[in-house]
């Protein structure tokens, strides 16, 4: 197909070479997005940009707001007026998005977030690579919270995991972080997007009864409600405030502790679906590296160049840093004697193996604070140092 | 009392029954807040317009008057402190039939939330935003806002406040908002003209509301008595359309100048120009 029809298709299937950034905004538009608010912050702008210009010619919306808070807000409003609806960022931004995440968390409303994390604290490194808004993820906003958080570590897994964002978000209604790093926005290689019928997109489950018997946050099975929007009929009712099913505001203990448990479990209890990791040579692995983002690629180097000096080496690879893939984590502590976490902060996710490792066996941090991914050699040195 | 009027108290039905939703009421609002008769005039307002109810959302932060969405029985929307307008402008451009009404007071719409407020008016975002000014933050207990005036006291100013105030017409009439009306909840026939006229307008459309609150404000300014705040109003109010925005800031003793003061048409909105960068982007398509 020649390039100029292209343009107008929501999947631009066949071979790019592209970015990071560009594969995340194509991956969007390919599951459906139609709304896109944003404010322009380096790394991520490209994600705007690739927005501005493309949306339009697919019936969509970009707005550029007055500043992230707006642009978290916005995408809110636009998921409640039915579409699919985004926002890309990086850390500071971020920062500025965390209570809105919040609404959004409380009032289980679908939206992805893209964070193209820069070096901080503060303005820190806008042009250089960081993973330090690991915690910020998880942590940000106040009240309690399961957040979806996935971390590619391609350009094809930008595309990717943009659809997985998007199809968790409308699956378990939550505003989900695709957490990307400033290597992954900027760096160029190959994307292959598949047929437009490859694409798996999933829907908001929409409720069966009429709006005069309609409950908004009377849960399913798999404890999400299901989510009239506006303009259906249905009185949509939304408030940050502890509701009850009715969505009315119940300012007491008992539907407070109902609905933040709920909110929370509808996340833990189905964590099963949503962990996802790659396992690199970890059969017969007496090492074993636990990475993410970019410096999973530097990781894999590290085994490979270990595997070579015959030193058993392998590689987990966190794919959804939250949930914290904790099980899975704790079945390698009994299996090897030392796992290496290199990353690009001061131990965040060390911090969170150490936690589930439960003490059988070794955990040790490598890190750098930002501007520059590991180098498989320096990783390297640390295991050799031990084996 | 007429006979009609006699019935209509001794019956269970309530006129506005329907419009509000079922098991929200009583209404926390205190007694003389004269949020209750804007509430009415805004639903007489909404109903009167002809607007299919299923295109009505209102959207509203926090606050007293942030409280009003979740009374109403429209899609409605309880926001965060300060974030209302952004939310209705994700509500608003993904249905260009969609009518979205904010509803918030003086501290959300114009201290935390004012940057929104200027740059919706600047796009010309198709909402219409209701601002109930109450000169202070009457939710969290009585303190100082931006349209607190010099001389004015609130518990965060217990010597009297020294700042001026924001002149919020005028603030809207400068970021190019498409209609821009203050009256005082005292008169609520004009206060609902003018939501009528906001809401059949395209763009966006503006009234300032000045409200009674004699719980947090009234009883520190020696204005705690009922009706007291609404007779000030009567006395100091005077109307003008023509007033120029610039000379109508409300201080301690300046007169109250209400009216109509834009109401321009044909302005291209937010949506407009969205669907406009739509056609333009999709021009080559058929080539």
């Amino acid at each position: 197909m020649s390039k100029q029809k292209q343009e107008f298709l929501e999947v631009r299937t066949g071979e790019h070479f592209t970015t990071g950034n560009h594969a995340a905004a194509e991956g969007a538009l390919s599951v459906g997005c139609k709304f896109f608010g944003g404010y322009p912050i380096t790394p991520s702008s490209e994600i705007a940009e690739t927005m501005a210009l493309r949306l339009p010619q697919l019936g969509g919306n970009f707005v550029q707001f007055e500043d992230e808070i707006a642009s978290i807000v916005g995408i809110l409003g636009a998921s409640w007026g039915g579409v699919k609806s985004m926002t890309a960022t990086s850390g500071p931004g971020y920062s500025l998005m965390v209570e809105n995440i919040g609404l959004g968390m409380m009032t289980e409303t679908p939206c992805v977030i893209i964070n193209v994390q820069r070096g901080g604290p503060s303005t820190g490194l806008p042009t250089l690579v960081g993973q330090q808004d690991i915690m910020q993820t998880k942590w940000g906003a106040h009240g309690d919270f399961e957040p979806i958080v996935l971390c590619p570590n391609s350009v094809q897994e930008c595309f990717e995991l943009a659809i997985e964002a998007f199809n968790y978000a409308e699956k378990f209604r939550l505003p989900v972080t695709l957490l990307m790093d400033e290597v992954l926005g900027h760096m160029s290689e190959r994307l292959i997007i598949p047929d437009a019928s490859k694409i798996t997109k999933i829907e908001r489950k929409k409720p069966k009864d009429s709006p005069e018997n309609h409950l908004p946050y009377k849960p399913d099975e798999n404890l999400v409600p299901p989510m009239a929007v506006a303009g259906e009929g249905y009185r949509v009712m939304m408030t940050g405030l502890t509701h009850d099913e009715r969505g009315y505001p119940d300012l007491n203990p008992e539907t407070q502790d109902k609905q933040v448990r709920r909110i929370n479990d509808k996340i833990r209890l189905n964590k099963k679906d949503i962990i996802r990791v790659e396992e690199y040579m970890l059969d017969d692995a007496e090492y074993a590296i636990i990475s993410f983002g970019s410096v999973a690629r530097a990781a894999k180097g590290t085994v490979n160049r270990a595997r070579k000096k015959g030193i058993k080496v392998g590689l987990l690879r966190l794919i959804t840093i939250w949930p914290f893939p904790d099980e899975r984590i704790e079945a390698l502590a009994k299996q090897v004697k030392k796992i290496y976490v290199p990353e690009i902060n001061y131990g965040q996710i060390t911090r969170e193996v150490e936690r589930s490792v439960h003490g059988k066996t070794e955990v040790k941090g490598i890190f750098k604070l930002g501007g520059a991914i590991h180098n498989p050699q320096e990783i390297l040195k640390e295991i050799e140092g031990d084996a | 009392m007429t006979e009609d009027q006699n019935e209509l108290l001794e019956s269970e039905a309530h006129p506005l029954d329907g419009f509000l939703r079922e098991g929200r009421i009583p209404h926390i609002f205190c007694p003389a807040c004269s949020l209750g008769s804007i509430t009415n005039v805004l639903i007489e307002a909404i109903n009167e317009s002809g607007i299919d109810p299923k295109k009505i959302a209102v959207v509203s932060g926090i606050g007293c008057t942030g409280r009003i969405a979740g009374y109403l029985n429209y899609d409605s929307f309880h926001t965060t402190h300060g974030r209302a307008i952004p939310f209705a402008i994700g509500l608003s451009v993904t249905d260009p039939e969609r009518k979205v009404i904010v509803i918030s007071g003086d501290g959300d719409l114009f201290a935390i939330g004012g940057n929104h407020f200027i740059h919706a008016a600047r796009r010309n975002a198709n909402i219409t935003v209701i601002c109930v000014n109450n000169f202070n933050y009457g939710m969290t207990g009585g303190q100082a806002g931006p349209t607190t005036y010099a001389g004015q006291f609130q518990t965060t100013a217990p010597y009297g406040s020294m700042e001026e105030p924001f002149n919020i017409p005028n603030l809207a009439v400068s970021c190019g908002a498409v209609y821009v009306a203050r009256y005082t909840a005292l008169d609520v026939r004009r206060v609902k003209e003018a939501f009528s006229e906001a809401i059949a307008k395209s763009g966006f459309s503006f009234v300032e509301v000045l409200g009674s609150c004699p719980t947090t404000y009234g009883r520190r300014n020696q204005l705690a008595e009922g009706k007291k705040i609404l007779e000030v109003f009567a006395e100091k109010t005077i109307l003008n359309h023509d007033a120029d925005t610039r000379d109508i800031r409300i201080d301690k003793d300046s007169p109250i100048i209400v009216g109509k003061f834009v109401d321009i048409e044909d302005k291209p909105t937010l949506t407009d120009n969205l669907l406009a960068i739509q056609r333009v982007s999709q021009a080559k398509k058929g080539r």
